[in-house]
């Protein structure tokens, strides 16, 4: 038998290794729909707990809107419940193409292809438009779907430091000599809530002759006045040549990405993009529920304009009460606490006050920089977070860490 | 030898080091103590080769070869010549 007890032991043995790391990662049983309340059981066989979900990535609060779940069971009705085919042989309906148009529209670019996630569309896109003539630079702090893609893709890789500018334009000089260049960063930072200097990447790439990809995720349908992301935030709205983007947060929520980019680049996925080619179209639920989403979107900002808000008022009564937060203006909002274990005991303690927080130490975070990651909703309405405020400000006084400096906390409980 | 030992490791800091109060030297492991990953030996590689007008073969540039500013600099010569 190939799975002897020694090979058991084996895995076993490394399970073990992942505890006493104190990296085992536990899921946590949701009773209720995605919101701002939820009943959760944890730990598993405990009876439910209302807690306010503070670490969602329902951005829009539209995971469980009305008028999606709505526009979700119309789709069910009249377009069935699954495709059992890869979009190219029979797995593509009207609907599909609709919502291929509609994200184009809503991104501003020339042409979309849907894929199973953004997950997908990350692993799939570089092997589909590059070859070993090319090179990849990317942000040190991309996300880790990107890293992957670029590991499958055989062109050249170099990055350049977070954020940095002047290393990048170093980057572009030292591989002046490729046929094609690609600068990849995320628009939003999802792990500090930082935003990408797009201006200045166009403007580099524009000098050096490269193109610009941009992972969108925590951006799409919020960041940008009218919530089209963070080029329409920097101000370079359709120079974007590569967006890939999720449905899985703020639109909505339930699954799926795309890549949506120049005309010639999609069809270069259409044609070659193995999660494309290999993996199950998106159910019709979900397309129809993200149709849906995109018209509220489309017609209004007022939910983009409530998380606005609702992030402005968060920030400034974690501030107030003396918490140290990462700069940004996104709505994630990481209260750092740079110790590991004080990053797990505050996220305990909280939930016992019925707030749902996590904390992140390394290697999720780089070392000495754990935090809690708050992330704001415009599902929150103020009593949401005036109680959230309160649970977090009892639980700082009982850590004495309010209005301490970086310091000061490392002093007390090291890093 | 001493001058290109000091422009390797200068290029090093420059390139890698993101907290300035770390310090590294001509033998602070780079590759096995993870300041430089795999990915980022590319560039590492290729401002070698444009520095010094040399190719260095794939299979020579090993997580070994590349681990400190000592073997970084041993490579280097036997390529120079």
């Amino acid at each position: 038998m190939g799975y002897s007890d020694k090979v058991r032991e084996m895995y076993k043995e490394q399970i073990k290794g992942i505890h006493d790391a104190g990296i085992f990662k536990q899921e946590r049983f949701i009773h209720s729909a995605q919101a701002a309340d939820i009943e959760v059981e944890f730990p598993t066989g405990s009876s439910l707990k209302k807690v306010i979900n503070m670490c969602a990535n329902n951005y829009l609060g539209l995971s469980s809107h009305p008028e999606v779940v709505k526009a979700a069971h119309e789709g069910l009705d009249s377009r069935g419940y699954g495709m059992s085919s890869v979009r190219f042989i029979c797995g593509t309906q009207d609907i599909h193409n609709e919502l291929e148009k509609k994200v184009t529209e809503f991104l501003g670019t020339e042409d979309t292809i849907l894929f199973p996630s953004c997950m997908d569309a990350n692993a799939g896109v570089f092997e589909a438009i590059l070859t070993e003539e090319d090179v990849m630079i990317s942000d040190r702090l991309v996300h880790a779907s990107i890293i992957d893609g670029i590991r499958l893709c055989g062109a050249m890789h170099d990055t350049f430091k977070h954020s940095n500018m002047g290393h990048l334009e170093k980057k572009l000089i030292l591989h002046a000599d490729k046929r094609l260049k690609v600068v990849i960063t995320d628009g939003v930072f999802s792990m500090d809530g930082d935003t990408a200097k797009l201006d200045e990447i166009v403007e580099l790439c524009d000098k050096y002759d490269a193109m610009v990809f941009v992972d969108d995720s925590h951006a799409s349908g919020f960041i940008g006045k009218t919530g089209r992301g963070t080029h329409e935030h920097c101000g370079v709205f359709g120079k974007i040549d590569i967006i890939t983007t999720t449905f899985g947060k703020a639109l909505g929520g339930a699954s799926g990405g795309c890549v949506s980019g120049r005309k010639e680049l999609v069809e270069m996925c259409r044609q070659k993009a193995r999660p494309y080619l290999f993996s199950n179209t998106m159910a019709p639920v979900i397309v129809a529920g993200i149709l849906k989403v995109l018209d509220i979107l489309s017609k209004s900002t007022e939910r983009r304009d409530k998380l606005e808000a609702n992030t402005k008022y968060w920030r400034k009564g974690l501030t107030e009460a003396g918490f140290i937060l990462k700069e940004g203006n996104t709505p994630i909002v990481p209260v750092m606490l740079f110790n590991a274990k004080l990053s797990q005991d505050i996220s305990k303690d909280l939930y016992d006050e019925g707030i749902y927080a996590i904390g992140f130490f390394f290697p999720v975070v780089a070392k000495g920089q754990a935090r809690i990651r708050t992330q704001i909703s415009a599902g929150h309405e103020i009593h949401h977070l005036d109680k959230a405020l309160d649970a977090f400000t009892k639980i700082g006084k009982k850590y004495d860490i309010l209005g301490k400096t970086k310091q000061e906390i490392i002093e007390m409980y090291g890093l | 030898m001493e001058e290109m030992k000091d422009e390797i490791l200068e290029y090093v800091i420059d390139e890698y080091i993101e907290d300035e109060d770390d310090e590294i030297t001509y033998d602070t492991p780079l590759i096995s103590s993870g300041i430089v990953d795999s990915f980022s030996m590319v560039s590492l590689k290729r401002f070698l080769e444009a520095k010094y007008q040399i190719s260095i073969p794939d299979e020579k540039a090993s997580p070994e070869a590349f681990d400190t500013v000592n073997s970084i600099v041993v490579l280097v010569k036997e390529f120079i010549g």
